[in-house]
């Protein structure tokens, strides 16, 4: 019966971590123009953050080769030869780390040249190590009440 | 043989075996199973190898690289290993050639006598009446562990930038492990090249711990009076255990490669598979051992280090761990080698010396400590195998389409798919897949260490130790957290 209470009281906690609103401050949204060079096998700069709610222009120049630049969580793709810059604007609408891929064969390396682009507050990042924390907290507490009365098996 | 029947040994609560309907048992105990299985797989994995050597270099549009590093990878970290433990053995195609060769036979072991009579006491049965090519040796008593294994995986994990992204390493190391396979069959007994050399079946061995799945003598009792033990020497219904081990004492998945063949060959009908809680090996401690410590720690470093190197975005550390210059790998493989043998180790101990003082454990042996601490990272080594395996397949699945129509990458449309862009799965959905499984496996871990700590101690200084070991868990989990959700570079 206290461990079904314990259980139940995390898993409440667990629903405020995952849909409570994030009480960070994050910085004015604007507007974000970023130069993104590709080359093989990394894009510069590496990581980009914006602000949540920016309009984000990013300019894709490639150095050597054609590269492409794919940004997961938003399904934006751009693709530039040597020489020539192509560009994309977006509004930076949800909060996390997203990696940027190179979408145009590139080399050996082409599948693992990636960036990251951080739009702050980076909620994901802070929601889940709220919520580990919590799961760590619940499963100590559920164990420790499982304990009562048990003893050492083996010789210490 | 080697181990004392225990009784009471098998455990049932919290089990329901599969093998109590007839449909399962009759599959499981089929003749046929292992040789289709492993015959479609050896298909492909020939066909892998014969694209990795001779087509294209473009690892994207290559069969070989495409299907062994994206496709069997993802199916064997995302589905059978966490449901099925050691399944994938059962259809493995390198040992198959060579053990072909071994027992002069494809399928059926017709029965040299024919009738199930016993062998002369102390000999095992020959079965099968083909030609067999083997010398049959003993494994080494010195090598009946997995440090070979841990030491094959740290080599090809450290070289897994080049085996990844290009075709021709790739086929030559599938090349290597089929022959091998081959060679060690044919000069030792049964299969001791997959269960002390194959550097892949040491870590499904530690990871096949945490599986909901177990195959397990149903009473010890009725193998203690039985003197022929067919399951271990075979009889005219199938081969003695191929992976060395003796089923009436096995108490744990590490070994076992599902094959069958002890359902095949028990007289008494007393081997079963069952599904149970998952993770319920971790906490026998007659199997804590140290190699089997190092594979969880070598596999939760390279956990660590697979993320920075395949999904950060140092450039540079890329180009070290792609044999860029020998300046730039000879720092990477300082870093790997010290990351994988010194500090996780060594990390591990400091956390296994703080838990052993808060719970007054003094009077228990560090070693002892060290190694049975070692077994609530592998939960969590595996959720991190898995999150960064989510990552890499889910990104780069769509390339699996145009190889199946061109897998060599010579311009062929077999199955007009060879024009299917690359696009990205779910990949909005994949961070928080990530913390899922991370935080599972985390809570996992968490649990073992109750179990391993409540094998030494009890009371407030046992919840003493489970604290710290969660305080050292959760820390590891929020950091790959960071490396899958946060900026790592």
């Amino acid at each position: 019966m206290r461990r079904a209470i314990i259980l139940a009281v995390f898993l409440a906690l667990g629903a405020v971590v995952l849909l409570a609103p994030w009480p960070m401050f994050s910085p004015a949204g604007g507007e974000r123009e970023v130069l993104v060079r590709a080359r093989q096998y990394a894009y510069d700069p590496g990581v980009i953050r914006v602000p949540k709610g920016a309009r984000v222009t990013l300019v894709l120049e490639s150095e050597d080769v054609t590269h492409g630049l794919y940004l997961d969580g938003y399904d934006i793709d751009l693709a530039t030869a040597p020489g020539r810059r192509v560009r994309t604007s977006f509004v930076a609408d949800r909060p996390g780390m997203f990696r940027m891929r190179c979408s145009k064969v590139c080399g050996t390396l082409h599948p693992f040249m990636l960036g990251e682009l951080v739009v702050e507050p980076n909620t994901p990042l802070w929601r889940s190590v709220a919520l580990a924390l919590l799961a760590a907290a619940g499963a100590v507490t559920y164990l420790a009440v499982g304990r009562r009365g048990t003893r050492g098996r083996e010789a210490a | 043989m080697r181990s004392p029947i225990r009784s009471g040994q098998t455990r049932t609560a919290g089990r329901r075996e599969l093998t109590r309907w007839p449909m399962v048992r009759a599959v499981l105990r089929w003749r046929s199973l292992n040789w289709i299985l492993m015959t479609a797989a050896l298909a492909v994995l020939c066909l892998a190898i014969a694209t990795s050597l001779a087509g294209t270099a473009a690892g994207s549009a290559n069969f070989g690289i495409v299907f062994v590093w994206i496709v069997w990878w993802g199916l064997l970290m995302g589905v059978l290993l966490p449901l099925g433990g050691r399944l994938w053995c059962l259809i493995c195609p390198v040992p198959a050639p060579g053990e072909w060769v071994q027992r002069g036979a494809l399928i059926c072991p017709p029965g040299e006598d024919g009738n199930g009579a016993s062998p002369p006491a102390g000999r095992p049965r020959r079965i099968g009446g083909g030609l067999r090519f083997t010398l049959g040796w003993r494994w080494p008593d010195r090598l009946r562990t997995i440090w070979l294994q841990n030491a094959g995986f740290v080599i090809v994990a450290l070289f897994s930038t080049l085996i990844l992204t290009r075709p021709r390493v790739t086929g030559w190391l599938l090349l290597a492990f089929l022959v091998g396979g081959i060679l060690l069959a044919i000069l030792y007994e049964r299969r001791a090249f997959c269960r002390y050399v194959c550097p892949v079946g040491g870590f499904i061995g530690l990871y096949s711990l945490t599986a909901p799945l177990e195959l397990r003598v149903r009473d010890p009792l009725v193998c203690q009076d039985h003197r022929t033990k067919d399951c271990y020497l075979g009889n005219a219904a199938g081969y003695g255990c191929p992976w060395l081990e003796q089923p009436w004492t096995m108490d744990r998945n590490a070994a076992c490669g599902l094959c069958g063949e002890c359902l095949r060959t028990c007289p008494k009908d007393n081997v079963a598979v069952r599904v149970r809680l998952p993770g319920a090996d971790l906490v026998v401690a007659s199997g804590w051992r140290l190699d089997e410590a190092y594979k969880a720690f070598i596999m939760l470093a390279c956990a660590a280090i697979y993320p920075l190197v395949f999904l950060g975005s140092w450039g540079w550390l890329k180009e070290w761990a792609n044999l860029g210059g020998p300046q730039g790998f000879g720092l990477y493989t300082l870093a790997f080698l010290g990351l994988n043998l010194v500090v996780v180790p060594g990390l591990h101990l400091g956390a296994v010396a703080a838990t052993r003082s808060v719970a007054g454990l003094q009077g228990l042996p560090v070693r002892r400590l060290f190694v049975a601490l070692a077994y609530p990272l592998v939960p969590l080594g595996l959720a991190a195998w898995m999150a960064f395996t989510v990552s890499f397949v889910f990104a780069n699945a769509s390339y699996a389409m145009p190889v199946l129509s061109d897998p060599f990458g010579w311009g062929w449309n077999l199955l007009g798919t060879q024009d299917l862009a690359w696009h990205p799965w779910l990949m909005g959905w994949v961070p928080s897949l990530q913390a899922i499984i991370l935080i599972a496996g985390m809570v996992g871990a968490i649990g073992t260490a109750d179990a391993v700590l409540r094998k030494f101690t009890a009371g407030r200084a046992a919840v003493r130790g489970l604290v710290m070991q969660a305080f050292f868990l959760t820390g590891e989990t929020i950091f790959f957290l960071w490396l899958y959700l946060g900026a790592a570079a």
